[in-house]
């Protein structure tokens, strides 16, 4: 097989790695503030979509306009979650609060389909899905635009929330949250404000990773699977890093796709399902807390 | 009054050391299997056989197995379905490839696959632990269920990929009927429930609650690590992989990867949360909850007679909301609120 194609492969593959670091991103934003590894996030980045093709479908409303207005209902989601949810259970272990998320996974499912009912969707986005002419005569690679778009978007999110949580008051409150909630209330940080805050942030994550799975692959259930997608490049990159997160989406989105191409056909295809979590497994045999994650150290 | 062991002298050490120690257990639990044995047979339905009581014991014992690992020896497992898959499909191929094998032994073999599949799958959980751990059992999961899937042999070249199991014969005598089949099944529960109770109150079971609550500080005091987790993996996914097998040959009457799901899964580990994490009541409590959920909000939705897509939503989210309740008001599960109610009936009614 030629150059240019094993170079189309590893573009897309790296371009739908930054989608998949988009959903991990998320993760990694509530479980570094509070500890709380949250697997009801696939769920939500499926409740954003259908709300906002909901809102756009019933009410006949622009997609300008069912956007911000979605955001609101994850804000109210986030909020909700953070009061009915976590707060009763503050000070559990960390196993108890995931198998909430999971309860918490089902019932957004639910949710989101009693309200906009259980049909695919279709959401066009004002991106064309087209390839990129400028590659496409020099070098012969394919190349969507929308997927590049989609990168950028995803490289813009994640510098901000990079500065949002190294340079600014929130960030700092929110690593110290991180770090120990008894101290960090001690010194008079607002818990409860910081995490509507973190799960204000994780609702507008999975809004824009909703939206940009979405218009690549329709609104539907399987979009709750995006989650899956997501744990590998978790454990890969590091639960609590945000660089992790892109760097193990783009690691795990590559490697997939020529995998696919390059393996699958000896094995009899099929393998995109498992050779992430396999190759992340074999990463943490070598370094157990991923490639960013803070060092463990176990004193007894 | 009735429930106190007031009176009750051990005079021996085996006395001391019986499973049950106060009286009324012994009685309670004698009714229990009498009911088990005799009354539901000759009161319950075929419908009821097969849609609530086989399964209840079916996952009750694949609770138990992911209870050993994670309630007992504290690693934490989303794969349980798949070392379900291993031991169905492994029994599914020792009937069909060696001619006479009898099928208590061809399930028996099957388990022990699933233990080997276990082991080599526990292997990461001497590196990583936690939820990384937890996100690396879910790679057994859609690798076993490819495997299955891909790999022609194990289903026997069938075009569909779904076969009908074999029938269940032992001595000539068939398990065709959903009564035969259930009492086939409670035999085989109550045998590794006894079994498992034991396991976890010998030094087996220390070591994992050892391992468990904190594996460094157990490596010091002298238990072999690598031998206590792989042991945990081993014995929980051959009670899973004997589930496996039951599940399909008793419940569901064919194999097929499909069914061992990441959804299966997932409501294993909710039996588990829900009746207790480290208990084998636990296990029985939350299976027993977990399959009769679906049938009563059934029952409720046909009642209100809501449209059938409304219905399975809303179904999902009452079991959804259910588990964080539950989670909140009890997060030791069913098997800790019956503990409370045993500890309230001790004093009852002279509480002080």
């Amino acid at each position: 097989m030629s150059l240019n194609f094993f170079f189309e492969v590893l573009i897309g593959g790296l371009l739908s790695g930054v989608m998949y670091a988009l959903v991990a991103l998320g993760f990694v934003l509530i479980y570094k503030a509070s500890g709380v590894f949250n697997f009801a996030q696939g769920a939500m980045v499926f409740f954003a979509a259908l709300t906002c093709v909901g809102l756009s479908e019933q009410f006949d409303l622009s997609l300008w306009v069912a956007i911000p207005l979605t955001m609101l209902v994850m804000v109210v989601l986030g909020l909700a979650i953070e009061k009915v949810v976590l707060r009763p259970l503050v000070n559990q272990p960390e196993i108890t609060l995931f198998m909430a998320t999971i309860g918490l996974t089902f019932f957004i499912e639910g949710l989101a389909q009693l309200i906009w009912g259980s049909q695919p969707h279709k959401l066009s986005l004002p991106i064309e899905d087209v390839p990129i002419e400028f590659l496409m005569e020099k070098f012969n690679i394919l190349v969507s635009q929308f997927d590049v778009i989609a990168a950028l978007i995803c490289a813009l999110l994640v510098t901000a929330l990079a500065l949002l949580f190294s340079k600014t008051k929130i960030g700092r409150a929110l690593r110290a949250v991180a770090d120990d909630h008894q101290a960090a209330l001690s010194v008079g940080i607002p818990l409860q404000q910081i995490w509507g805050i973190v799960w204000t942030v994780a609702g507008f994550v999975a809004l824009v990773a909703g939206l940009l799975w979405g218009a690549r692959n329709g609104v539907q259930f399987a979009l709750t699977f995006v989650a899956l997608k997501a744990l590998p490049v978790l454990i890969l990159g590091g639960f609590t890093s945000v660089p992790g997160a892109i760097v193990g989406g783009l690691i795990i989105g590559a490697s997939e796709k020529l995998a696919e191409v390059y393996i699958g056909p000896l094995v009899g295809g099929g393998i995109e399902g498992w050779f992430p979590y396999v190759l992340a497994l074999l990463f943490l045999l070598v370094r157990p807390e991923g490639l960013f994650g803070e060092k463990i150290i176990r004193r007894i | 009054m009735f429930y106190r062991e007031a009176g009750q002298f051990k005079t021996s050490y085996q006395a001391d050391n019986q499973i049950f120690p106060i009286r009324q257990d012994r009685i309670g639990m004698a009714l229990l299997l009498l009911a088990a044995f005799i009354g539901v047979p000759s009161l319950a339905s075929d419908y009821a056989f097969s849609a609530i009581f086989i399964p209840f014991l079916i996952f009750s014992l694949a609770a138990l197995g992911l209870n050993i690992l994670t309630g007992y020896a504290g690693q934490l497992s989303l794969g349980s379905a798949a070392f379900m898959a291993v031991g169905a499909f492994a029994s599914y191929n020792f009937v069909l490839r060696i001619p006479g094998i009898p099928i208590l032994l061809a399930f028996v073999l099957g388990g022990v696959s699933a233990a080997m599949v276990g082991i080599a799958f526990g292997l990461p959980s001497l590196r990583i632990r936690g939820f990384y751990l937890a996100a690396a059992t879910l790679a057994t999961q859609f690798f076993v269920v490819w495997c299955l899937t891909k790999i022609q042999w194990f289903t026997n070249y069938s075009a569909s990929g779904v076969i009908t199991a074999q029938e269940i014969t032992i001595h000539g005598f068939a398990f065709t009927t959903p009564l035969k089949k259930y009492l086939l099944t409670l035999v085989i529960v109550c045998v590794m429930a006894i079994l498992a109770k034991n396991m976890v109150r010998s030094n087996v079971g220390r070591s994992w609650m050892a391992v468990r609550d904190m594996d460094v500080a157990a490596e010091v005091i002298g238990f072999r690590l690598m031998r206590t987790k792989l042991l945990a993996f081993a014995v929980s996914s051959f009670y899973c992989g004997i589930a496996g097998a039951l599940y399909a040959y008793a419940y569901l009457g064919t194999v097929e990867p499909e069914a061992y799901n990441l959804d299966l899964s997932f409501r294993i580990l909710f039996m588990i949360i829900i009746g207790g994490v480290g208990s084998i009541l636990g296990s029985f409590l939350g299976s027993a909850f977990i399959v009769l959920l679906p049938v009563v909000l059934n029952l409720v939705a046909h009642g209100l007679s809501l449209p059938t897509n409304v219905a399975s939503n809303l179904e999902l989210m009452v079991f959804g909301a259910l588990i964080i309740f539950f989670l909140i008001v009890e997060p030791h599960g069913l098997a800790r609120l019956w503990q409370i109610a045993k500890e309230k009936l001790r004093l009852w009614p002279f509480p002080h």
